[in-house]
Protein backbone atom coordinates (compact mmCIF):
# COMPACT_ATOMS: atom_id res chain seq x y z
CA UNK A 1 0.00 0.00 0.00
CA UNK A 2 1.32 3.44 -0.93
CA UNK A 3 0.52 6.81 0.53
CA UNK A 4 -0.13 9.97 -1.44
CA UNK A 5 -0.43 13.62 -0.53
CA UNK A 6 -3.31 15.38 -2.25
CA UNK A 7 -2.70 19.14 -2.24
CA UNK A 8 -5.52 21.51 -3.06
CA UNK A 9 -3.95 24.14 -5.33
CA UNK A 10 -5.38 27.64 -5.57
CA UNK A 11 -4.09 29.18 -8.81
CA UNK A 12 -2.67 32.70 -8.78
CA UNK A 13 -5.37 35.34 -8.62
CA UNK A 14 -8.14 32.91 -7.71
CA UNK A 15 -11.18 34.83 -6.49
CA UNK A 16 -12.38 33.61 -3.07
CA UNK A 17 -15.75 31.93 -3.47
CA UNK A 18 -18.93 33.52 -2.12
CA UNK A 19 -20.23 32.14 1.22
CA UNK A 20 -22.92 30.13 -0.56
CA UNK A 21 -20.44 28.59 -3.00
CA UNK A 22 -17.99 27.93 -0.15
CA UNK A 23 -20.72 26.18 1.78
CA UNK A 24 -21.46 23.91 -1.16
CA UNK A 25 -17.73 23.17 -1.58
CA UNK A 26 -17.35 22.30 2.11
CA UNK A 27 -20.33 19.98 1.87
CA UNK A 28 -18.87 18.23 -1.19
CA UNK A 29 -15.42 17.94 0.43
CA UNK A 30 -17.05 16.44 3.51
CA UNK A 31 -18.74 13.84 1.31
CA UNK A 32 -15.42 12.91 -0.38
CA UNK A 33 -13.77 12.58 3.06
CA UNK A 34 -16.58 10.28 4.18
CA UNK A 35 -16.21 8.20 1.03
CA UNK A 36 -12.44 7.93 1.61
CA UNK A 37 -12.99 6.85 5.20
CA UNK A 38 -15.56 4.24 4.19
CA UNK A 39 -13.08 2.85 1.64
CA UNK A 40 -10.23 2.78 4.15
CA UNK A 41 -8.24 5.25 2.05
CA UNK A 42 -8.42 8.26 4.36
CA UNK A 43 -5.38 8.93 6.56
CA UNK A 44 -5.53 12.63 7.32
CA UNK A 45 -7.05 15.79 5.87
CA UNK A 46 -7.26 19.43 6.75
CA UNK A 47 -7.76 22.91 5.35
CA UNK A 48 -5.04 25.50 5.78
CA UNK A 49 -5.23 29.12 6.88
CA UNK A 50 -3.72 31.60 4.44
CA UNK A 51 0.04 31.88 3.88
CA UNK A 52 0.02 35.25 5.68
CA UNK A 53 -0.58 33.31 8.91
CA UNK A 54 2.58 31.20 8.48
CA UNK A 55 5.74 31.52 10.55
CA UNK A 56 9.16 30.13 9.66
CA UNK A 57 11.64 28.88 12.26
CA UNK A 58 15.21 28.01 11.37
CA UNK A 59 18.30 27.11 13.37
CA UNK A 60 21.41 29.15 12.68
CA UNK A 61 24.57 28.49 14.68
CA UNK A 62 22.48 26.76 17.31
CA UNK A 63 20.11 29.72 17.70
CA UNK A 64 16.47 29.56 16.70
CA UNK A 65 15.47 32.35 14.35
CA UNK A 66 11.77 33.05 13.95
CA UNK A 67 10.46 35.08 11.03
CA UNK A 68 7.06 36.06 9.69
CA UNK A 69 5.69 34.74 6.45
CA UNK A 70 5.59 31.64 4.33
CA UNK A 71 8.85 29.89 3.41
CA UNK A 72 7.91 29.81 -0.26
CA UNK A 73 6.60 33.10 -1.65
CA UNK A 74 4.22 32.10 -4.38
CA UNK A 75 1.10 33.38 -6.07
CA UNK A 76 -0.22 29.83 -6.08
CA UNK A 77 -1.35 28.60 -2.70
CA UNK A 78 -1.96 25.25 -1.07
CA UNK A 79 -5.42 25.60 0.45
CA UNK A 80 -5.57 22.23 2.12
CA UNK A 81 -4.07 18.78 2.17
CA UNK A 82 -5.20 15.20 2.41
CA UNK A 83 -3.12 12.06 2.88
CA UNK A 84 -4.53 8.82 1.50
CA UNK A 85 -3.65 5.15 1.22
CA UNK A 86 -3.88 3.77 -2.30
CA UNK A 87 -2.74 0.61 -4.05
CA UNK A 88 -1.16 2.56 -6.89
CA UNK A 89 -1.20 5.87 -8.73
CA UNK A 90 -4.37 5.04 -10.69
CA UNK A 91 -6.32 4.60 -7.47
CA UNK A 92 -4.78 7.74 -5.99
CA UNK A 93 -5.71 9.71 -9.14
CA UNK A 94 -9.33 8.56 -8.80
CA UNK A 95 -9.47 10.08 -5.32
CA UNK A 96 -7.62 13.14 -6.59
CA UNK A 97 -10.23 13.61 -9.29
CA UNK A 98 -13.08 13.29 -6.79
CA UNK A 99 -11.46 15.87 -4.56
CA UNK A 100 -10.75 18.24 -7.47
CA UNK A 101 -14.41 18.03 -8.50
CA UNK A 102 -15.46 18.88 -4.93
CA UNK A 103 -13.05 21.81 -4.39
CA UNK A 104 -13.36 23.10 -8.00
CA UNK A 105 -9.60 23.82 -8.20
CA UNK A 106 -6.67 21.58 -9.26
CA UNK A 107 -5.37 18.88 -6.94
CA UNK A 108 -1.72 17.73 -6.99
CA UNK A 109 -1.20 14.02 -6.31
CA UNK A 110 2.27 13.23 -4.98
CA UNK A 111 3.65 10.01 -3.51
CA UNK A 112 4.99 9.93 0.03
CA UNK A 113 8.28 8.10 0.49
CA UNK A 114 7.66 4.63 1.87
CA UNK A 115 9.60 3.73 4.97
CA UNK B 1 23.27 -15.90 -36.15
CA UNK B 2 21.97 -12.44 -35.50
CA UNK B 3 21.75 -11.64 -31.81
CA UNK B 4 21.19 -7.98 -32.61
CA UNK B 5 18.08 -8.72 -34.65
CA UNK B 6 16.77 -11.08 -31.97
CA UNK B 7 17.54 -8.37 -29.40
CA UNK B 8 15.37 -5.84 -31.25
CA UNK B 9 12.57 -8.34 -31.78
CA UNK B 10 12.50 -9.91 -28.34
CA UNK B 11 13.66 -7.15 -26.01
CA UNK B 12 10.19 -5.76 -25.34
CA UNK B 13 8.69 -9.20 -24.79
CA UNK B 14 11.46 -10.19 -22.35
CA UNK B 15 11.36 -6.90 -20.43
CA UNK B 16 7.57 -7.07 -20.14
CA UNK B 17 7.70 -10.57 -18.63
CA UNK B 18 10.44 -9.57 -16.19
CA UNK B 19 8.62 -6.39 -15.17
CA UNK B 20 5.62 -8.50 -14.23
CA UNK B 21 7.86 -10.83 -12.27
CA UNK B 22 9.87 -8.19 -10.43
CA UNK B 23 7.66 -5.07 -10.53
CA UNK B 24 10.74 -3.01 -11.28
CA UNK B 25 11.68 -1.74 -14.74
CA UNK B 26 15.34 -1.10 -13.88
CA UNK B 27 15.81 -4.62 -12.55
CA UNK B 28 14.01 -6.11 -15.54
CA UNK B 29 16.13 -4.21 -18.06
CA UNK B 30 19.35 -5.11 -16.29
CA UNK B 31 18.44 -8.79 -16.21
CA UNK B 32 17.46 -8.85 -19.90
CA UNK B 33 20.69 -7.07 -20.87
CA UNK B 34 22.65 -9.61 -18.78
CA UNK B 35 20.90 -12.41 -20.62
CA UNK B 36 21.68 -10.94 -24.05
CA UNK B 37 25.31 -10.50 -23.01
CA UNK B 38 25.32 -14.19 -22.06
CA UNK B 39 23.74 -15.06 -25.41
CA UNK B 40 26.48 -13.18 -27.28
CA UNK B 41 29.04 -15.40 -25.51
CA UNK B 42 27.15 -18.68 -25.57
CA UNK B 43 25.26 -18.84 -28.87
CA UNK B 44 28.28 -18.70 -31.18
CA UNK B 45 29.44 -21.90 -29.42
CA UNK B 46 26.18 -23.75 -28.77
CA UNK B 47 24.13 -22.40 -31.65
CA UNK B 48 20.91 -20.39 -31.32
CA UNK B 49 18.42 -22.23 -29.09
CA UNK B 50 15.08 -23.32 -30.64
CA UNK B 51 13.24 -20.58 -28.75
CA UNK B 52 15.62 -17.62 -28.42
CA UNK B 53 13.01 -15.54 -26.59
CA UNK B 54 12.32 -18.33 -24.11
CA UNK B 55 16.05 -18.77 -23.50
CA UNK B 56 16.50 -15.03 -22.92
CA UNK B 57 13.55 -14.82 -20.54
CA UNK B 58 14.60 -17.87 -18.53
CA UNK B 59 18.23 -16.74 -18.34
CA UNK B 60 17.22 -13.21 -17.38
CA UNK B 61 14.85 -14.50 -14.72
CA UNK B 62 17.52 -16.80 -13.26
CA UNK B 63 20.13 -14.08 -13.21
CA UNK B 64 17.76 -11.65 -11.55
CA UNK B 65 16.86 -14.28 -8.93
CA UNK B 66 20.57 -14.93 -8.26
CA UNK B 67 21.12 -11.25 -7.76
CA UNK B 68 18.06 -10.92 -5.52
CA UNK B 69 19.25 -13.87 -3.40
CA UNK B 70 22.63 -12.23 -2.93
CA UNK B 71 20.97 -8.98 -1.96
CA UNK B 72 18.33 -10.67 0.20
CA UNK B 73 21.06 -12.41 2.20
CA UNK B 74 22.37 -8.95 2.96
CA UNK B 75 19.02 -8.16 4.52
CA UNK B 76 17.79 -5.99 1.65
CA UNK B 77 14.06 -5.82 2.34
CA UNK B 78 13.30 -4.80 -1.20
CA UNK B 79 15.00 -7.90 -2.59
CA UNK B 80 13.27 -10.12 -0.03
CA UNK B 81 9.92 -8.72 -1.02
CA UNK B 82 10.66 -9.25 -4.72
CA UNK B 83 11.66 -12.87 -4.11
CA UNK B 84 8.51 -13.48 -2.12
CA UNK B 85 6.43 -11.98 -4.92
CA UNK B 86 8.21 -14.20 -7.43
CA UNK B 87 7.59 -17.40 -5.46
CA UNK B 88 3.86 -16.65 -5.59
CA UNK B 89 3.80 -16.48 -9.38
CA UNK B 90 3.28 -19.38 -11.71
CA UNK B 91 5.30 -19.60 -14.89
CA UNK B 92 2.65 -18.78 -17.41
CA UNK B 93 4.17 -18.12 -20.80
CA UNK B 94 0.72 -17.52 -22.30
CA UNK B 95 0.53 -14.36 -20.24
CA UNK B 96 3.40 -12.84 -22.23
CA UNK B 97 1.15 -11.00 -24.67
CA UNK B 98 -0.77 -9.46 -21.79
CA UNK B 99 2.54 -8.48 -20.20
CA UNK B 100 3.50 -6.43 -23.22
CA UNK B 101 0.10 -4.78 -23.33
CA UNK B 102 0.36 -3.89 -19.64
CA UNK B 103 3.81 -2.43 -20.20
CA UNK B 104 2.54 -0.30 -23.11
CA UNK B 105 -0.13 1.21 -20.88
CA UNK B 106 2.50 1.90 -18.22
CA UNK B 107 4.82 3.59 -20.74
CA UNK B 108 1.95 5.75 -22.06
CA UNK B 109 0.43 6.58 -18.67
CA UNK B 110 -1.07 10.09 -18.63
CA UNK B 111 0.92 10.92 -15.48
CA UNK B 112 4.05 10.90 -17.70
CA UNK B 113 4.85 13.81 -20.02
CA UNK B 114 4.58 13.02 -23.74
CA UNK B 115 8.38 13.08 -24.43
CA UNK B 116 8.82 10.57 -21.59
CA UNK B 117 6.01 8.37 -22.94
CA UNK B 118 7.64 8.33 -26.37
CA UNK B 119 11.12 7.59 -25.01
CA UNK B 120 9.90 4.80 -22.71
CA UNK B 121 7.86 3.16 -25.45
CA UNK B 122 10.79 3.13 -27.87
CA UNK B 123 13.21 1.95 -25.19
CA UNK B 124 11.16 -0.72 -23.43
CA UNK B 125 8.93 -2.02 -26.22
CA UNK B 126 10.95 -1.08 -29.27
CA UNK B 127 14.26 -2.17 -27.80
CA UNK B 128 16.00 0.94 -29.17
CA UNK B 129 19.09 2.05 -27.28
CA UNK B 130 19.13 5.38 -25.48
CA UNK B 131 21.65 6.63 -28.08
CA UNK B 132 19.33 5.66 -30.95
CA UNK B 133 16.35 7.42 -29.39
CA UNK B 134 18.44 10.52 -28.67
CA UNK B 135 19.64 10.62 -32.28
CA UNK B 136 16.13 10.17 -33.66
CA UNK B 137 14.79 13.07 -31.59
CA UNK B 138 17.86 15.26 -32.09
CA UNK B 139 18.62 15.66 -28.40
CA UNK B 140 21.97 14.98 -26.71
CA UNK B 141 22.29 11.44 -25.37
CA UNK B 142 22.68 12.53 -21.71
CA UNK B 143 19.41 14.48 -22.02
CA UNK B 144 17.58 11.39 -23.30
CA UNK B 145 19.23 9.18 -20.66
CA UNK B 146 18.07 11.55 -17.94
CA UNK B 147 14.56 11.67 -19.41
CA UNK B 148 14.38 7.87 -19.24
CA UNK B 149 15.84 7.68 -15.72
CA UNK B 150 13.35 10.26 -14.44
CA UNK B 151 10.40 8.54 -16.09
CA UNK B 152 11.36 5.16 -14.64
CA UNK B 153 11.88 6.74 -11.21
CA UNK B 154 8.41 8.27 -11.39
CA UNK B 155 6.86 4.93 -12.36
CA UNK B 156 8.56 3.36 -9.33
CA UNK B 157 8.07 6.15 -6.77
CA UNK B 158 4.53 7.16 -7.69
CA UNK B 159 3.57 3.49 -8.22
CA UNK B 160 2.26 3.86 -11.75
CA UNK B 161 0.66 0.43 -12.14
CA UNK B 162 1.51 -2.41 -14.56
CA UNK B 163 -1.95 -3.50 -15.44
CA UNK B 164 -4.70 -3.04 -17.93
CA UNK B 165 -6.62 0.16 -17.22
CA UNK B 166 -10.05 0.03 -15.63
CA UNK B 167 -12.91 -0.44 -18.10
CA UNK B 168 -14.11 3.17 -17.78
CA UNK B 169 -10.59 4.51 -18.44
CA UNK B 170 -9.82 2.20 -21.35
CA UNK B 171 -10.96 4.35 -24.32
CA UNK B 172 -8.91 7.37 -23.17
CA UNK B 173 -5.90 5.21 -22.32
CA UNK B 174 -5.98 3.44 -25.71
CA UNK B 175 -6.16 6.85 -27.39
CA UNK B 176 -3.04 7.90 -25.45
CA UNK B 177 -1.14 4.79 -26.61
CA UNK B 178 -2.15 5.33 -30.25
CA UNK B 179 -1.18 9.01 -30.01
CA UNK B 180 2.33 8.07 -28.84
CA UNK B 181 2.83 5.67 -31.75
CA UNK B 182 1.47 8.19 -34.28
CA UNK B 183 3.73 10.87 -32.84
CA UNK B 184 6.74 8.58 -33.33
CA UNK B 185 5.63 8.01 -36.93
CA UNK B 186 5.17 11.72 -37.64
CA UNK B 187 8.51 12.57 -36.08
CA UNK B 188 10.07 10.20 -38.59
CA UNK B 189 7.92 11.39 -41.50
CA UNK B 190 8.26 15.15 -41.06
CA UNK B 191 12.06 14.87 -41.33
CA UNK B 192 12.46 18.46 -40.21
CA UNK B 193 16.23 18.14 -40.14
CA UNK B 194 19.08 15.88 -39.21
CA UNK B 195 20.15 12.38 -40.18
CA UNK B 196 17.70 11.13 -42.79
CA UNK B 197 18.27 7.43 -42.22
CA UNK B 198 17.51 7.41 -38.52
CA UNK B 199 14.29 9.22 -39.28
CA UNK B 200 13.16 6.48 -41.64
CA UNK B 201 14.01 4.04 -38.87
CA UNK B 202 11.56 5.90 -36.68
CA UNK B 203 8.73 5.39 -39.20
CA UNK B 204 9.58 1.70 -39.43
CA UNK B 205 9.62 1.48 -35.63
CA UNK B 206 6.21 3.19 -35.38
CA UNK B 207 4.76 0.73 -37.90
CA UNK B 208 6.28 -2.18 -35.95
CA UNK B 209 4.66 -0.83 -32.77
CA UNK B 210 1.41 -0.33 -34.70
CA UNK B 211 1.44 -3.98 -35.75
CA UNK B 212 2.09 -4.99 -32.15
CA UNK B 213 -0.90 -2.93 -30.96
CA UNK B 214 -3.19 -4.56 -33.54
CA UNK B 215 -1.94 -7.98 -32.42
CA UNK B 216 -2.45 -7.17 -28.74
CA UNK B 217 -5.75 -5.28 -29.11
CA UNK B 218 -7.62 -7.08 -31.91
CA UNK B 219 -10.89 -5.48 -30.79
CA UNK B 220 -9.67 -1.89 -31.01
CA UNK B 221 -10.63 -0.69 -34.51
CA UNK B 222 -8.68 2.54 -34.05
CA UNK B 223 -5.47 0.54 -33.57
CA UNK B 224 -6.11 -1.06 -36.97
CA UNK B 225 -7.00 2.37 -38.37
CA UNK B 226 -3.72 3.84 -37.16
CA UNK B 227 -1.72 0.98 -38.67
CA UNK B 228 -3.51 1.38 -42.02
CA UNK B 229 -2.95 5.14 -41.95
CA UNK B 230 0.77 4.72 -41.30
CA UNK B 231 1.14 2.06 -44.01
CA UNK B 232 -0.65 4.18 -46.62
CA UNK B 233 1.34 7.31 -45.81
CA UNK B 234 4.58 5.32 -45.72
CA UNK B 235 3.77 3.84 -49.15
CA UNK B 236 4.39 7.27 -50.70
CA UNK B 237 7.74 7.91 -49.00
CA UNK B 238 9.93 7.33 -52.09
CA UNK B 239 7.70 9.45 -54.32
CA UNK B 240 7.60 12.28 -51.81
CA UNK B 241 11.07 13.56 -52.64
CA UNK B 242 12.54 14.26 -56.06
CA UNK B 243 16.05 13.58 -57.38
CA UNK B 244 17.52 16.61 -55.62
CA UNK B 245 15.77 15.84 -52.33
CA UNK B 246 13.09 18.43 -53.04
CA UNK B 247 9.53 17.98 -51.82
CA UNK B 248 7.01 16.59 -54.32
CA UNK B 249 3.37 17.25 -53.34
CA UNK B 250 0.84 14.44 -53.61
CA UNK B 251 -0.83 15.47 -56.90
CA UNK B 252 2.54 15.68 -58.68
CA UNK B 253 3.99 12.44 -57.32
CA UNK B 254 5.08 9.66 -59.66
CA UNK B 255 2.54 7.02 -58.68
CA UNK B 256 4.67 4.20 -60.05
CA UNK B 257 7.03 4.91 -57.15
CA UNK B 258 4.36 4.22 -54.55
CA UNK B 259 4.89 1.01 -52.60
CA UNK B 260 2.10 -1.28 -53.84
CA UNK B 261 2.58 -3.88 -51.11
CA UNK B 262 2.09 -1.31 -48.35
CA UNK B 263 -0.94 0.13 -50.16
CA UNK B 264 -2.51 -3.32 -50.55
CA UNK B 265 -2.02 -4.07 -46.86
CA UNK B 266 -3.33 -0.66 -45.80
CA UNK B 267 -6.40 -0.92 -48.04
CA UNK B 268 -7.12 -4.43 -46.78
CA UNK B 269 -7.19 -3.08 -43.21
CA UNK B 270 -9.38 -0.12 -44.25
CA UNK B 271 -11.90 -2.48 -45.83
CA UNK B 272 -11.97 -4.58 -42.66
CA UNK B 273 -12.57 -1.41 -40.63
CA UNK B 274 -15.45 -0.42 -42.91
CA UNK B 275 -17.03 -3.85 -42.37
CA UNK B 276 -16.57 -3.56 -38.58
CA UNK B 277 -18.33 -0.16 -38.81
CA UNK B 278 -16.97 1.36 -35.59
CA UNK B 279 -15.39 4.44 -37.18
CA UNK B 280 -12.89 6.73 -35.51
CA UNK B 281 -10.47 9.48 -36.53
CA UNK B 282 -7.56 7.18 -37.48
CA UNK B 283 -9.79 4.90 -39.53
CA UNK B 284 -11.27 7.84 -41.42
CA UNK B 285 -7.83 9.33 -42.11
CA UNK B 286 -6.72 5.92 -43.35
CA UNK B 287 -9.80 5.77 -45.60
CA UNK B 288 -8.95 9.20 -47.04
CA UNK B 289 -5.46 7.96 -47.85
CA UNK B 290 -6.92 4.78 -49.33
CA UNK B 291 -9.03 6.87 -51.75
CA UNK B 292 -5.88 8.72 -52.85
CA UNK B 293 -4.13 5.38 -53.35
CA UNK B 294 -7.03 4.14 -55.49
CA UNK B 295 -6.62 6.90 -58.09
CA UNK B 296 -4.59 5.92 -61.15
CA UNK B 297 -3.61 9.55 -61.68
CA UNK B 298 -4.07 12.87 -59.86
CA UNK B 299 -6.97 13.61 -62.22
CA UNK B 300 -8.80 10.46 -61.16
CA UNK B 301 -9.01 11.27 -57.44
CA UNK B 302 -12.54 10.79 -56.13
CA UNK B 303 -12.77 14.18 -54.38
CA UNK B 304 -16.48 13.98 -53.49
CA UNK B 305 -15.75 10.79 -51.53
CA UNK B 306 -12.76 12.43 -49.83
CA UNK B 307 -14.93 15.42 -48.91
CA UNK B 308 -17.54 13.10 -47.45
CA UNK B 309 -14.88 11.42 -45.32
CA UNK B 310 -13.59 14.81 -44.16
CA UNK B 311 -17.15 15.84 -43.21
CA UNK B 312 -17.27 12.75 -41.02
CA UNK B 313 -13.79 13.42 -39.58
CA UNK B 314 -14.65 17.05 -38.82
CA UNK B 315 -17.79 15.95 -36.98
CA UNK B 316 -15.69 13.59 -34.80
CA UNK B 317 -12.72 15.92 -34.33
CA UNK B 318 -13.74 19.53 -34.97
CA UNK B 319 -10.23 21.06 -34.99
CA UNK B 320 -8.95 23.91 -37.19
CA UNK B 321 -6.38 21.54 -38.80
CA UNK B 322 -9.10 19.11 -39.91
CA UNK B 323 -11.17 22.06 -41.19
CA UNK B 324 -8.11 23.23 -43.17
CA UNK B 325 -7.50 19.80 -44.73
CA UNK B 326 -11.20 19.47 -45.51
CA UNK B 327 -11.05 22.81 -47.33
CA UNK B 328 -8.55 21.29 -49.79
CA UNK B 329 -11.24 18.80 -50.78
CA UNK B 330 -13.86 21.59 -50.87
CA UNK B 331 -11.65 23.47 -53.34
CA UNK B 332 -11.72 20.46 -55.67
CA UNK B 333 -15.46 19.84 -55.34
CA UNK B 334 -16.94 23.35 -54.97
CA UNK B 335 -14.07 25.53 -56.15
CA UNK B 336 -11.39 27.68 -54.50
CA UNK B 337 -13.71 30.55 -53.57
CA UNK B 338 -15.83 28.38 -51.26
CA UNK B 339 -12.67 26.82 -49.82
CA UNK B 340 -11.07 30.21 -49.14
CA UNK B 341 -14.18 31.37 -47.28
CA UNK B 342 -13.90 28.31 -45.04
CA UNK B 343 -10.27 28.82 -44.07
CA UNK B 344 -10.16 32.62 -43.66
CA UNK B 345 -11.60 32.56 -40.11
CA UNK B 346 -9.37 29.66 -38.93
CA UNK B 347 -6.97 30.50 -36.13
CA UNK B 348 -3.88 28.89 -37.66
CA UNK B 349 -1.57 31.85 -38.27
CA UNK B 350 1.50 30.05 -36.89
CA UNK B 351 0.99 26.96 -39.10
CA UNK B 352 2.94 27.19 -42.36
CA UNK B 353 0.61 24.89 -44.29
CA UNK B 354 -2.33 27.19 -43.53
CA UNK B 355 -0.54 29.93 -45.47
CA UNK B 356 0.59 27.55 -48.22
CA UNK B 357 -2.96 26.25 -48.76
CA UNK B 358 -4.37 29.78 -48.62
CA UNK B 359 -1.76 30.87 -51.19
CA UNK B 360 -2.83 28.06 -53.50
CA UNK B 361 -6.52 29.05 -53.27
CA UNK B 362 -5.66 32.72 -53.91
CA UNK B 363 -3.51 31.81 -56.91
CA UNK B 364 -6.33 29.72 -58.38
CA UNK B 365 -8.62 32.74 -57.98
CA UNK B 366 -6.11 34.90 -59.89
CA UNK B 367 -5.25 37.00 -56.83
CA UNK B 368 -1.54 36.65 -57.50
CA UNK B 369 -0.11 39.38 -55.29
CA UNK B 370 -2.01 38.12 -52.24
CA UNK B 371 -0.93 34.58 -53.13
CA UNK B 372 2.75 35.57 -53.23
CA UNK B 373 2.41 37.28 -49.85
CA UNK B 374 0.80 34.15 -48.43
CA UNK B 375 3.67 31.99 -49.75
CA UNK B 376 6.09 34.38 -48.01
CA UNK B 377 4.14 33.90 -44.77
CA UNK B 378 4.37 30.12 -45.20
CA UNK B 379 8.14 30.22 -45.89
CA UNK B 380 8.71 32.31 -42.76
CA UNK B 381 6.95 29.70 -40.65
CA UNK B 382 8.80 26.50 -41.58
CA UNK B 383 12.35 25.52 -40.68
CA UNK B 384 12.46 22.68 -43.20
CA UNK B 385 14.77 23.58 -46.09
CA UNK B 386 13.03 21.29 -48.60
CA UNK B 387 9.67 22.83 -47.77
CA UNK B 388 11.09 26.35 -48.01
CA UNK B 389 12.53 25.63 -51.45
CA UNK B 390 9.25 24.11 -52.61
CA UNK B 391 7.21 27.09 -51.42
CA UNK B 392 9.65 29.62 -52.92
CA UNK B 393 9.42 27.85 -56.29
CA UNK B 394 5.62 27.99 -56.10
CA UNK B 395 5.75 31.69 -55.26
CA UNK B 396 8.18 32.50 -58.07
CA UNK B 397 6.07 30.59 -60.61
CA UNK B 398 3.29 33.15 -60.13
CA UNK B 399 3.77 35.80 -62.82
CA UNK B 400 2.83 39.29 -61.73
Amino acid sequence: MNQYLLSICYPAGAVPPSPEVLQAIMKNVGAVNQEMKAAGAWVFAGGLHGPETATVVRVKNGDVLTTDGPFIESKEQIGGICVINAADLDHALKWGAKLARAVTVPVEVRPLQSH
Amino acid sequence: MDVERIFREEYGRAVAVLVRAFRDIGMAEEAVQDAFAAALERWPVTGVPPSPAGWIITTARNRAIDRLRREASRADRHAQAALLLLSEQSEDEDAVEDDRLRLIFTCCHPALATPAQVALTLRLLGGLTTAEIARAFLVPEPTMAQRLVRAKAKIRDAAIPYRLPAEEDLPARVRAVLAVVYLIFNEGYTASSGDRLSREDLCAEAIRLGRLLVELMPNAPEAAGLLALMLLVESRRDARTGAAGELVPLPEQDRTRWNRALIAEGQRIVRACLRANRPGPYQIQAAINAVHADAASAGDIDWPQILQLYDHLLALTPTPIVALNRAVAVAEVDGPEAALAIIEPLDLDSYHLFHAIRADFLARLGRLRAARDAYDSAIARTGNAAEQAFLAAKRDSLAS
